[in-house]
């Protein structure tokens, strides 16, 4: 049987003044689903949620309810009911009430009189909302006034109220954010069943992995207001689509390797076996989750390295190995010594490879009357005579290439190429040529892959070894000689006669 | 001897100097001469001269009356102001709340007088007209205090309480009935208060804009103090204080939200 699509995101973007919140967010939901939108802080998810709820209208793009279209449509238009990250209960009305509060608003066909509208009776309201309550294990709290409930309590009123109107699909928005970890299992589980027991569509927004991974039918991982992935959770968690959902779902070893030959990949200074196809002598993002290594004497092993440090988890243990200069995390359940080499064997299936996101910085910039190329807001020192063979410049600042004729290269427009390790990051922001926030950082094993974006949104990636937080203002310096520059179009030559 | 030794319980006596001086025994006072004759013996016979009095119940039933209605009026102007101004949509700087205060920075009896001749300008003159003029002043001068505490509630207002309402299905109108009206009565309720006690008490508006035509209990007390009535200025004082004691009774039991302490600023 074809799964009922119950709702549409179709190139749904939202801005707020020019920043990109929510950017070409494609989608659809099939009835009866339990979707996670998951992300770090500041990915757009809960945008995103609030757009299908109507509590923000989407910059472009539609949103269809059953095929309708619904993005214009006001809240309370919407057969759809929200569950509020800090519950958003009605402070004057107490527990009964405010679970009563959508019923006695809504309007049902009259039975005897044809394309009349009545209100609910009382009798019907009292036992839905009763219902409601033992839903959500609260029947003895009705007259209970809001303010004397606990955290639980009340988030388990703001759930009866939404699901007691039987919307076609009930959005939470990081519900279980405010309750400390044991009630916040509870209501997992507890979530979970009310979701088989309804039927009913379930958007849930969280920035827990764990939760997302244990309550969902279906994961949507978003960063920087873009889907990363769609999965089950054991896809998302086996197969993440790149570095980001990997580093973001569970712990993961994250490093660069480069495809030998078909199912031979190199990184840890070692050739590994691995499953995916990959064109040859490609650099690629390998991950390997740190439970998925196999510890061993370190003459049976793949590679060996030295263990460094060890925790006790719990249920295993965390080791951390130097291999080379790249760090390894391994879990296990055995009870190693540390400062001891031992071997690492990794199976070919478990071994993760993805294409990377980024190899190289590129900017569109043009040329500035001080030989200098522009290019993200910045005037960066260059060598222009690469952009001719074998040119050098007059005393006047003209290019001559090797046939004597000189160029004017002001304005020229240019395709603008750094490598990651090229580019060099200023703690205080002012000394850089631009300035940035980091937005990313993940680690690849021996260094830091960080992603700087300015305040006009040019993204830098930049490989660096010493650690930074998200969110430090930085600046950014490049060497001279680092930057790679080509003539965007041979048409743009300014030739001087 | 035993060492003194300061401990932070000390910090009270300051306020309690304070509060002695200048509230209880100031209140103790006015009962001491609200139940005294002028010879100093206990009688009530001021209660029952102003009981008795028809011109002096007529005074308390205007008085009554002009202050429900300036706190009517008032609510009913300044609940928008405040809402358009605690509304993030229509109103990101502070600036404009600013403006509303600013009148009550210029001196009571020069923005009092400065209103009596604005209104004989345009016609309306307390001669004539005295209870328009004195409403006017009324209004004129107590809208900043309903707007200050009004403000005040509604920045605290849960914004996605409002959220909720609509998205529970409550149109645009039966957010306002039935959320956002109600959330806001701690606010309506520290305002009133702020209103409608000193509307009664007040005697330099109706003077100055009513030109003496309108009396309200505030220039009772005042012609009373004036001429050395002391127990029936004290009489008339100790009958507004139950006044006030009973509306703040009335509004006590609206006002049990547990987790908000009111909406005043003050």
């Amino acid at each position: 049987m074809e799964k009922e699509k119950i709702i549409q995101l179709i190139d749904v973007s939202k801005k707020y003044d020019d920043t990109l919140v929510v950017e070409n967010f494609n989608l659809y939901i099939n009835k009866g689903e339990f979707v996670t939108f998951l992300g770090p802080s500041g990915c757009g998810k809960t945008t995103t949620l609030r757009m299908i709820a109507g509590f923000e209208m989407p910059t472009s793009g539609k949103i269809l309810l059953n095929n309708q279209d619904i993005t214009h449509l006001p809240p309370h238009k919407r057969p759809i009911n929200t569950v509020f990250q800090r519950y958003a209960l009605f402070p004057h009305l107490d527990v009964y009430d405010n679970i009563a509060f959508g019923l006695k608003l809504k309007k049902v066909p009259h039975e005897k009189k044809k394309n009349k509208m009545r209100h609910l009776t009382s009798a019907e309201i009292d036992e839905k909302v009763t219902n409601a309550l033992k839903i959500v294990d609260l029947e003895e709290f009705e007259n209970r006034d809001i303010s004397t409930l606990s955290g639980g309590q009340q988030q388990r009123v703001a759930i009866a109220r939404a699901i007691v109107n039987e919307p076609e699909i009930l959005l939470l928005d990081e519900p279980l954010g405010a309750l400390d970890l044991k009630m916040r299992k509870d209501m997992q589980f507890e979530l979970k069943e009310m979701h088989k027991k309804l039927g009913i569509t379930f958007i849930y927004v969280t920035h827990d992995q764990e939760e997302a991974l244990t309550m969902s039918d279906t994961i949507v991982v978003m960063n920087d207001g873009m889907i990363q992935q769609i999965g089950t959770p054991s896809d998302i968690y086996n197969e993440p689509a790149n570095a980001f959902v990997a580093d973001f779902i569970g712990e993961s070893n994250i490093y660069t390797g480069t495809i030998i030959s078909e199912n031979k990949v190199r990184f840890l200074n070692h050739t590994f076996e691995c499953v995916d196809k990959f064109e040859k002598n490609e650099k690629v993002d390998v991950v390997v989750r740190p439970e998925d290594i196999k510890l061993i004497r370190k003459d049976r092993g793949m590679v060996k390295g030295t263990l460094i440090s060890k925790v006790f988890k719990g249920v295993h243990y965390e080791y951390v190995m130097m291999i080379g200069k790249n760090e390894v995390v391994i879990q296990s359940t055995h009870d190693y010594a540390i400062n001891k080499e031992m071997g690492i064997i990794i199976e070919p299936d478990l071994i993760h490879i993805m294409h990377k996101e980024f190899t190289c910085n590129v900017y569109e910039g043009y040329i500035n009357k001080n030989n200098q190329v522009c290019f993200a807001n910045g005037e960066f020192d260059c060598d222009v005579t690469q952009l001719y063979p074998h040119s050098r410049l007059d005393e006047d600042g003209y290019l001559i290439d090797e046939k004597g004729q000189s160029h004017d290269l002001v304005d020229v427009d240019v395709k603008v190429q750094v490598e990651f390790n090229d580019i060099e990051i200023t703690d205080n922001a002012e000394d850089g040529v631009v300035e940035g926030d980091i937005i990313q950082i993940l680690y690849k094993g021996d260094h830091y892959q960080v992603i700087i974006r300015t305040e006009d949104e040019d993204d830098f990636v930049v490989d660096t070894e010493y650690t930074y937080n998200e969110n430090d203002h930085v600046g950014i310096k490049i060497a001279k000689e680092k930057i790679k520059l080509t003539l965007k179009s041979e048409g743009n030559k300014h030739e001087k006669v | 001897m035993k060492k003194f030794r300061f401990s932070r319980k000390q910090l009270v006596i300051p306020y309690a100097v304070f509060l002695v001086l200048f509230v209880l025994l100031p209140l103790l006072l006015i009962i001491y001469y609200a139940f005294t004759n002028s010879e100093g013996h206990l009688s009530f016979v001021n209660f029952i001269q102003f009981f008795r009095d028809r011109t002096k119940l007529n005074t308390l039933a205007i008085s009554i009356v002009i202050g429900a209605l300036n706190t009517i009026l008032c609510l009913l102007i300044g609940y928008p102001i405040a809402y358009l101004l605690a509304n993030k949509k229509y109103n990101s700087n502070k600036v404009i709340v600013m403006l509303f205060v600013m009148p009550m920075w210029i001196n009571f009896v020069l923005r009092t007088a400065a209103t009596r001749d604005l209104l004989s300008a345009i016609g309306i003159k307390g001669g004539t007209m005295p209870y328009i003029a004195v409403m006017i002043g009324m209004v004129y001068n107590y809208l900043p205090f309903v707007i200050l505490p009004l403000y005040t509630t509604m920045l605290k207002m849960d914004k996605s309480v409002i959220e909720a309402a609509s998205d529970l299905g409550a149109k645009p109108y039966q957010v306002f009935i039935k959320t956002i009206i109600p959330m806001s009565m701690p606010g309506v309720i520290s305002a009133a208060t702020m209103v409608f006690m000193p509307t009664m008490s007040s005697f330099v508006i109706s003077d100055i804009l009513g030109e003496r035509k309108i009396q309200l209990l505030g220039n009772l007390i005042d012609l009373n103090f004036n001429h050395s009535l002391w127990n029936n200025g004290s009489t008339i004082a100790l009958i507004m204080l139950i006044i006030i004691g009973i509306s703040m009774l009335l509004t006590k039991n609206v006002k049990k939200e547990p987790t908000s302490r009111g909406g005043g600023i003050w």
